[in-house]
């Protein structure tokens, strides 16, 4: 695997440079200086973990290609235990099926020197050709580190920027350039104890053939192999020799502590020199005292609550309200795309191709941009300012106890307005279990898609009040709290059993107080909503047809079956009815109708027949669709968001002893399945997208379907049990 | 005494780091190596995780793992202290410790 990804990279004529460094030092500022408006959001194989890609903006020089810039995900060391972690080593030396570049920019904190110059000493030990950038420099004027000493102790060029203010970026882009040629690799001595060095040099004789180079940088991979190898690491690819000497070497160290001896020794190093780089650290504490004196509004018990829930719902607000005449003008549009299409085409399989099953799988799928953009909006205000950390920080304690990150509370409050921006909202955490867990349980939470079913089932089927208490209002009021006890309970469980994973402690920084840049935000919001339609359109897209041919076909023909109404079809009005009867006819026909009859003994114990089942079948493009779907089952045609007169069709639908069709009791269980049921394709088809694989999509599917069968089968057999109807 | 019997605005000595592997390594790395001195900023509204400051940036961690840092020297009960004086007293400690 690694020897390919060396091969590649051979015969790439385009040189790569990949940007490294601590979260919160402003590389992805940096990184948008350097590559202007070629910067495109992509992911790891494999992984999501996000990927920037773009080409370096800068005159050419000779007849190169502009290099390639990729900003790998922030990172405190190289040493890993998880697959996130692996990606930093493999990105920077080519290792694990990476492609291996061709400079290391190293972006450094200026207010955090020593600790940002820990991961530059890994690099430098490696051997990696690099170029430092002293970035936001002058956050600390009253006395900036020297840019100069930081070149001379690593003997690699060092570059003072502000990727806020693009002070610096052409002198970098002009290092970079240089570099490239050069290929400067530095050199630091730092004094590891005799041992320490025995014990690294035997790993050194371990190393894999494809990974060894020159005596130093094996030595530096033998360090970084000693402290990332464990019994129980996550690493992969990792040569089963090497693992072995690994913990050989760790075994024979009785009494030693090989972790602390390697990092005490590096900070020994950088602490000697600090003096030398940073002469006044005051100046910097200023800068933090400032942040102190927010914190402290912002992290009280009670103000801090408060403007914490305010921000919450505005972020609320925006998904629910906001993006609402977005939404509706997206739709006018495919509506209007639609018309257009049924004008100019012949009447035939290929129009109706091409406009309900095309235009609207587009249409489902573009309709998602308004909520995806402002979700991705207020992230990255709420990341760029410093304050998401803040959020994990409050809420860590709520969503420990239930197995869930602290960073899962944005997601998970966006779950109320759609599941499908809250799962990518879910990338904001770096580890894949707790990734997964918040994306199974997300969609079980009250989204804005269910709420048209809810006002369709409680309004037909419950009175408005009962004597003096809100029966439809309480009814409403109950679902939200019931969907909210729901995910909470399923995270805790799912947290316990199928997605268990070991606990991980919390190390959580809490970065300076910044001004958001929103041009940055901005662009971010728009790379992600592409990178949404490139990646999960197209799967929506392709269900939708299918849902559509599903419920089309076989078409019947267009004479047979309406004849006896054709006759006597001379108003409008008679013809609009004859439309109505054609299609609820063509949909009781068509295969989804025949697999909601096929279906029906299975959903009868729940109280729903076969008609409540096409409606289910049809709700898989949208739970909102499930309304016009039992409308076109009752033949009753176009709807109006009311939709008034299906509710009086289902009020007054009868069953064979003369009966009211549909009850409370009943409506009561379909209102629970559509809180508890995965219908929702959009839903499947980003969490495939997530997760890379079709394994948890079908697991959601499935778990949340058994819980709305469950969930309803005892409400509807336990209430007819206790004597309602 | 652990760091997760410190008060909040006291600053300590960090002595040893404990814990598991991953959450041991990371936190040294982060710079809250034997001889760094650390402060408790503040507990968090609802009891849990702490606020710390150390080496000029602030961190979080949970008390349960706060627990597992043994820590001394408890100077300038509820004092900040100078942040000069306490990253040259780190650097002082662990020239001697290597």
């Amino acid at each position: 695997m690694t020897s390919q990804a060396s091969v590649s990279t051979t015969v790439s004529p385009r040189p790569t440079v990949v940007i490294v460094g601590n979260p919160n030092v402003g590389k992805t500022s940096l990184f948008n200086r350097l590559t202007g408006q070629s910067a495109r959001v992509g992911n790891y194989p494999g992984i999501t973990v996000e990927r920037l890609v773009g080409t370096l903006s800068s005159p050419l020089r000779g007849n190169g290609l502009a290099p390639e810039v990729v900003d790998i995900p922030g990172t405190y060391s190289l040493a890993a235990r998880s697959p996130e972690e692996q990606i930093a080593i493999g990105a920077i030396l080519g290792l694990f099926a990476h492609a291996k570049p061709d400079l290391v920019v190293f972006v450094v904190d200026a207010g955090q020197l020593v600790r940002n110059l820990y991961l530059a000493l890994q690099l430098v030990e490696l051997q990696v050709p690099l170029v430092i950038a002293l970035n936001m420099v002058d956050e600390v004027s009253d006395d900036p580190p020297n840019a100069a000493s930081i070149s001379q102790l690593f003997r690699v060029p060092c570059i003072a920027t502000n990727g806020r203010t693009g002070a610096g970026v052409q002198e970098l882009k002009g290092a970079i350039l240089d570099a490239l040629d050069a290929r400067p690799t530095g050199r630091a001595e730092v004094a590891y104890p005799p041992e320490l060095k025995k014990d690294r040099d035997r790993v050194a004789d371990a190393l894999p053939k494809a990974w060894r180079s020159s005596v130093e940088r094996d030595r530096a991979l033998a360090l970084w192999a000693l402290s990332s190898v464990d019994e129980d690491d996550e690493l992969s690819d990792i040569d089963p020799t090497l693992r072995q000497r690994c913990l050989d070497v760790r075994n024979d160290a009785v009494g030693r502590d090989l972790d602390q001896e390697i990092i005490v020794s590096r900070y020994a190093f950088l602490d000697a020199h600090e003096r030398t780089l940073y002469q006044n650290p005051m100046a910097r504490a200023q800068k933090e005292r400032a942040s102190e004196r927010v914190d402290r509004f912002l992290l009280h018990p009670f103000f801090g609550f408060a403007f914490f829930i305010l921000v919450m719902l505005l972020v609320f607000q925006a998904l629910f309200s906001w993006s609402e005449p977005a939404i509706s003008l997206i739709e006018q549009m495919v509506v209007l795309a639609q018309e257009l299409a049924g004008k100019w085409l012949p009447e035939g399989f290929f129009r109706a191709l091409l406009t309900e099953g095309v235009l609207g799988g587009v249409g489902n799928v573009i309709v998602f941009i308004p909520q995806i953009a402002l979700l991705f909006l207020f992230i990255g205000l709420l990341e760029d300012s410093g304050y998401m950390a803040r959020v994990a920080y409050l809420m860590d304690r709520i969503m420990k106890a239930l197995g869930l990150h602290g960073r899962a509370f944005v997601p998970m409050l966006s779950g109320f307005a759609c599941a499908v921006p809250a799962i990518l909202a879910t990338r904001t955490m770096e580890r894949k279990r707790d990734r997964l867990l918040t994306m199974l349980v997300v969609p079980l939470m009250t989204c804005s898609a269910r709420l048209p079913v809810y006002t369709l089932i409680v309004g037909a089927l419950f009175p408005k009040t009962f004597g003096w208490f809100p029966v439809q209002a309480g009814l409403m009021v109950a679902l939200y709290v019931f969907a909210l006890v729901m995910t909470l309970f399923c995270a805790w469980v799912l947290g316990r059993t199928v997605v268990r994973g070991r606990r991980i402690p919390l190390i959580l920084e809490l970065p300076p107080y910044r001004l958001p840049q929103l041009p940055i935000v901005l662009k971010m919001v728009g790379q992600r909503s592409l990178s949404f339609l490139r990646e999960a359109g197209g799967v929506i897209l392709v269900c939708t047809i299918a849902l559509w041919i599903l419920l089309s076909f076989p078409q019947i023909p267009s004479t047979a079956n309406v004849t006896h109404t054709a006759n006597i079809a001379d108003s409008a009005e008679m013809l609009h009815a004859q439309e109505n009867e054609r299609a609820h006819l063509q949909l009781e026909q068509s295969y989804g109708g025949r697999l909601g009859k096929f279906l029906e003994p299975a959903i009868q114990p729940l109280g729903f027949d076969w008609k409540i089942g096409v409606g289910l079948i049809g709700a898989f493009a949208a739970r909102e669709v499930f309304v016009s779907t039992l409308g076109l089952v009752y033949g009753i045609g176009d709807l109006d968001d009311e939709a008034l007169p299906l509710r009086e069709r289902i009020r007054n639908e009868r069953n064979p002893s003369g009966g009211p069709r549909y009850t409370p009791l009943m409506g009561l269980s379909l209102l629970v399945f559509f809180a508890l049921a995965c219908q929702c394709m959009s839903t499947l088809a980003v969490v495939q997208r997530e997760t890379k694989s079709w394994r948890w999509p079908a697991f959601m599917l499935a778990y949340m379907t058994a819980l709305a069968y469950v969930a309803s089968f005892v409400i509807y057999q336990g209430g007819r049990w206790i004597g309602f109807s | 005494m652990n760091l997760g019997e410190v008060h909040v605005g006291q600053a300590v000595t960090i002595q040893n780091v404990g814990g598991a592997r991953g959450f041991r390594r990371r936190l040294m790395e982060l710079g809250l190596i034997p001889g760094t001195s650390v402060q408790v900023v503040a507990v968090a509204p609802l009891g849990d995780p702490l606020k710390l400051r150390v080496r000029g940036c602030t961190l979080s961690i949970r008390r349960a793992e706060a627990c597992s840092i043994d820590v001394s020297g408890v100077n300038g009960a509820a004092q900040p202290v100078a942040p000069a004086a306490t990253m040259s007293a780190a650097r002082l400690e662990v020239g001697i410790g290597v």
